[in-house]
């Protein structure tokens, strides 16, 4: 990590926070990424659909124009391993309707209210994603 | 209203997530190496997100939605196989490549072919996790 990383990852911390009180505090509802997404996708979240386009829209959207406009070129550093990323793709989206939540929604917005749904499927997910790291290490030879 | 809240929500959730350094799967593999070189910055931008939701959470006891309804429902404290199993698929993908749907939207701008073949499968994982919901929640018979 180089030393700054804490400092920008604290205040983009802060700011998806700010983000999550909006929404919460504005429109009543929890800002988690795979709800609002997956209530597209299956048609459960019909009625809203304006509201879910506009946060999606603004999510996209944003990133974009400053990544645009920053000097240096953002990168994902996503593997080149296209089989991979679609797997990966397939099980986070099947994960987080089966499990209702993500990084944002049980991560972020669960925990901050002691909810024990949240803080299980955050430590699972975590351990989850840490297993797998290790046998990419392992078995594959790195990340 | 709605819809201008959400898309602010958005904003600041994209801004959040790329100034944070959270749209680089190379630091989200790097936090869930905890037994290679850890990369904590996930944990500051986690810690960070969680402190203005949680006042938020807490301005939630004595008001309504500005845009009016109600706020979410008290958590529910059941844990159930959906939950973990869904947890563990979305850790899966997610220690596999880096990305989760947050992040995975907003450096869409940025991410290349594989940043839209993530998505496109994270979609799919999405529209096909209902029928994965309903297997689960039919009650197994012993034996």
């Amino acid at each position: 990590m180089i030393e700054a990383d804490w400092i920008w990852g604290l205040i983009g911390g802060l700011l998806i926070g700010c983000g999550g009180a909006v929404y919460l505090l504005g429109n009543g509802r929890i800002m988690g990424a795979s709800g609002i997404v997956g209530g597209l996708v299956d048609g459960s979240g019909r009625s809203t659909w304006v509201e879910r386009i506009s946060f999606l829209a603004a999510l996209i959207l944003i990133p974009a124009a400053i990544a645009a406009l920053a000097p240096t070129p953002a990168t994902t550093h996503l593997t080149e391993n296209l089989w991979l990323v679609g797997v990966a793709g397939l099980l986070v989206g099947l994960g987080t309707r089966i499990g209702n939540g993500c990084t944002s929604g049980h991560g972020v917005c669960g925990i901050s209210r002691l909810s024990p749904r949240g803080i299980v499927a955050t430590l699972v997910y975590i351990a989850a994603g840490a297993l797998m790291v290790v046998v990419l290490r392992s078995f594959v030879g790195g990340i | 209203m709605r819809n201008m809240i959400a898309a602010l929500a958005g904003a600041l959730f994209g801004t959040g997530l790329y100034l944070s350094g959270m749209t680089d799967t190379q630091k989200v593999q790097g936090f869930l190496d905890f037994f290679g070189s850890w990369d904590p910055t996930l944990a500051f931008v986690m810690g960070g997100a969680i402190l203005p939701m949680a006042v938020a959470w807490a301005m939630t006891r004595t008001r309504r939605p500005v845009t009016g309804g109600d706020f979410p429902a008290r958590p529910d404290a059941r844990l159930d196989r959906k939950l973990i199993i869904g947890a563990v698929l979305f850790g899966a993908g997610w220690g596999l490549v880096g990305l989760c749907p947050g992040p995975a939207l907003a450096s869409l701008g940025f991410g290349g072919l594989g940043g839209i073949i993530f998505l496109i499968a994270m979609l799919a994982g999405m529209m096909i996790a209902p029928k994965a919901r309903r297997i689960l929640d039919t009650p197994r018979t012993a034996g």
